[in-house]
């Protein structure tokens, strides 16, 4: 069946509540209701959540975001967290200790900060031991749950609270690392990058093949963060939407090895477009600091092209 | 009827796991505990029990699997020593906080640093106020015992709270001894079936678990806690009752070691209460009253009870092994200290700081403790109450 958002708005009701306290014009809370929405009515989940922006924002208590069973215990840990959880489902249900027709799916939700960073190591030993399980990165690109400090998702020169544009220092100094990359090189049966865009069919589909994969997969989304990135919040869907139109950040797929990109701009859009709406890279539009966007291009330009690469090879018979 | 056997405390630990046959369980391997994870994975190769076993990367992460699986309706175990617990830490605060009762085996082993892998008390000292019930074990069969009554201390619904059953590593875990091990049948009986009330597995009912939980609501929490912990000792007591009504091996809060009639007392726990029962039996053929309080709950601490059977005595030795680097003591002596002292009590007590890193306490050390006792009782005189035991001294 065709994907038409209408229908799947009007025939699934979202299983994220409303009432939440995340920021307005804050990507994650759109990625948290599609991902969910791409489960089958019939299927109970149970959802681990680093400790980040979303955890604090949907699970005060005594009150919860979140319909399906949900469970938080620390910043580094959802990983092996929610491998736990499957672990005891798969023994139970082997030992018939929980219902033989009722299917429970094990999704994670973690930021860049628990994700990329403290909890790298978590998440890479819940992949290869191989759980059953999707773990889904909002990535927004710093720390910002504590406050916009860097992370090692943020890309160079950003500005941030522990790579401040200074004087002598022009913010971030270092390349960000490419986790959906290291997330592949485990080999796992489904790995994607996707964004909450245009109609969200990238998302949405990309999260049902995670979901229904069986076996560890893995799902990286970029989260615009208005705090930290400093744009207009009615302008969450248009970042995006630049993001993947300068190829910042490519929509692809890694199936069983293979590379597949979702979307190849007809015309890819220069980077300045994706930079200059947001407040962490003001500096880069000074005069004087145009080697900067020349820089930052030129790694977009080089990591899609490797990105081009990799489908080609990947797929080659 | 009781199968008679000869195990290490590893083994023993490991043979409890597998006749409890829990849904899950999730370790990394650390010494001196290792062997427990090596003998599980082997029982479940061979399909002798149910469980899944995650091999986990880090302690960390077994600690956090644990509380994942207990958290979704399952009975989850793990095992580990020294800086395995500590990289724990953080997650076994979360594990009592949640009110999951998962049990851990500890083989307790000296916390780095500098790196040492031979048993001391510090990594279970450093979880004394964590939430989590501890249990000390002398010997093998204490182990093994233990292990068969913590999930039905821990499950109690007015306790819901993990439990760690302490072995010395080493001394206990790489010890062959005689055992008397119990029939699987009547251990699966008397171990029961878990039925949480709530959990994330329950399709029925969808939970949350593990909130931010703010200045509203933490204090009333934890205050919770509080109260389990000390709903756990009459639980304890009355579950060690059954037990022995089906083994014949008695448990209480401590044990009593000649202690009645003794004038003079060593408190400690673990397997240096087999050598001081040894020194105390060749002191009493000298006609030296000297007995034992051998504890075996730390945690929930029975204050009031160590207190009056310390009650009698002239002088009592507190062992400590583990030092709390304080300037003033260990965290026993601490606890007993302040015990005595809210019971109004009064009697002249030392300090022990002994057995660091693996530091052998031989039957010799033992007595010069119950000499220097003597010694107190005679004059009445402690200089130093903070004093340690085979510390080598310093070469002229």
């Amino acid at each position: 069946m065709a994907y038409n958002l209408k229908e799947i708005v009007a025939n699934k009701p979202s299983r994220f509540t409303e009432g939440h306290r995340m920021c307005a014009g804050c990507g994650a809370p759109p990625i948290a209701r599609m991902v969910l929405r791409a489960l089958k009515e019939d299927d109970h989940a149970v959802i681990a959540c680093a400790t980040g922006c979303m955890e604090v924002s949907t699970f005060i208590y005594p009150y919860t975001a979140w319909t399906d069973s949900f469970i938080h215990t620390a910043f580094e840990c959802a990983g092996a967290t929610l491998a736990g959880a499957e672990a005891a489902y798969k023994s139970m249900k082997r030992q018939g200790k929980l219902p033989e027709d009722k299917n429970t799916k094990f999704i994670a939700f973690g930021g860049d900060g628990g994700t990329y960073d403290i909890g790298i190591q978590s998440l890479s030993g819940a992949m290869e031991r191989g759980h059953d399980m999707v773990y889904v990165c909002y990535d927004n690109g710093a720390y910002m749950n504590t406050g916009i400090q860097r992370s090692s998702a943020t890309p160079k020169f950003a500005d941030t609270t522990t790579s401040p544009a200074g004087k002598v220092v022009p913010g971030k100094m270092q390349s960000r690392k490419d986790l959906t990359e290291i997330m592949a090189s485990h080999h796992l049966p489904y790995v994607a990058q996707t964004i909450a865009v245009n109609n969200f069919k990238d998302l949405y589909e990309k999260s049902e093949k995670a979901i229904y994969t069986e076996g560890p997969c893995f799902l990286n989304v970029l989260s615009p963060c208005p705090r930290g990135w400093g744009y207009p919040t009615e302008m969450l869907m248009q970042i995006n939407k630049l993001a993947i139109d300068t190829c910042y950040w490519p929509l692809y797929e890694v199936i069983n090895g293979k590379y597949k990109i979702s979307y190849k701009p007809a015309k890819k859009l220069p980077i300045e477009e994706f930079l200059k709406p947001q407040k962490r890279f003001k500096h880069l539009f000074k005069p004087g600091n145009e080697w900067m966007i020349e820089e930052f291009q030129k790694e977009v330009d080089k990591r899609w092209q490797e990105l081009l690469d990799l489908e080609e090879i990947s797929n080659k018979e | 009827m009781s199968i008679r056997e000869r195990l290490s405390g590893n083994e023993a630990a490991a043979t409890a796991m597998k006749q409890i046959n829990p849904d899950v369980v999730a370790a990394f391997p650390i010494t001196p505990s290792t062997e427990i994870p090596q003998y599980f994975s082997t029982f479940v190769a061979n399909g002798s029990v149910d469980t899944e076993f995650v091999a986990v990367e880090s302690e960390h992460s077994a600690m956090s699997a644990c509380i994942g699986a207990e958290s979704a309706g399952a009975r989850a175990m793990t095992a580990t020593s020294a800086n395995g617990l500590s990289l724990m830490w953080e997650m076994i605060y979360i594990a009592s906080s949640l009110r999951l009762p998962i049990v851990l085996s500890l083989v307790n082993r000296a916390v780095s640093g500098p790196l040492n892998i031979h048993c001391d008390h510090s990594d279970a000292m450093g979880v004394r106020d964590s939430g989590w019930i501890m249990l000390f074990s002398e010997n093998n069969q204490e182990a093994y015992d233990n292990l068969l009554m913590a999930h039905r201390i821990a499950e109690n619904e007015n306790v819901m709270l993990p439990l760690m059953v302490c072995q010395d590593g080493f001394i206990t875990s790489h010890s062959i001894e005689n055992i008397e091990l119990e029939d699987d049948e009547k251990v699966k009986e008397f171990v029961g079936t878990y039925k949480p009330k709530h959990y994330l597995l329950n399709d029925k009912e969808p939970i949350a678990v593990g909130p931010l939980d703010l200045q509203g609501f933490l204090f009333e929490h934890k205050a919770q806690q509080a109260e389990a912990m000390k709903n756990a000792k009459e639980v304890i007591l009355k579950v060690s009752e059954d037990f022995e009504k089906w083994t014949g091996r008695h448990y209480g809060l401590f044990e009593e070691y000649k202690l009645n009639d003794a004038e003079i007392a060593i408190v400690c726990m673990n397997s240096t209460a087999g050598t001081t029962k040894f020194v105390i039996d060749e002191l009493r053929n000298k006609g030296i009253k000297a007995g034992l309080l051998k504890l075996r709950v730390y945690r929930p601490f029975p204050g009031k009870e160590i207190a009056n059977a310390l009650s009698h005595l002239k002088a009592i030795a507190v062992l400590d092994k583990a030092d709390s680097l304080n300037a003033i003591g260990g965290a026993l002596y601490s606890d007993v200290a302040s015990s005595m002292y809210t019971e109004n009590i009064h009697v002249p007590m030392v300090n022990y700081i002994y057995g660091i890193g693996g530091r052998d306490t031989k039957s010799t050390d033992i007595e010069s403790v119950f000499t220097d006792l003597q010694e107190i009782v005679k004059t009445n005189k402690i200089e130093n109450p903070y004093r340690y035991l085979g510390l080598r001294k310093e070469e002229k």
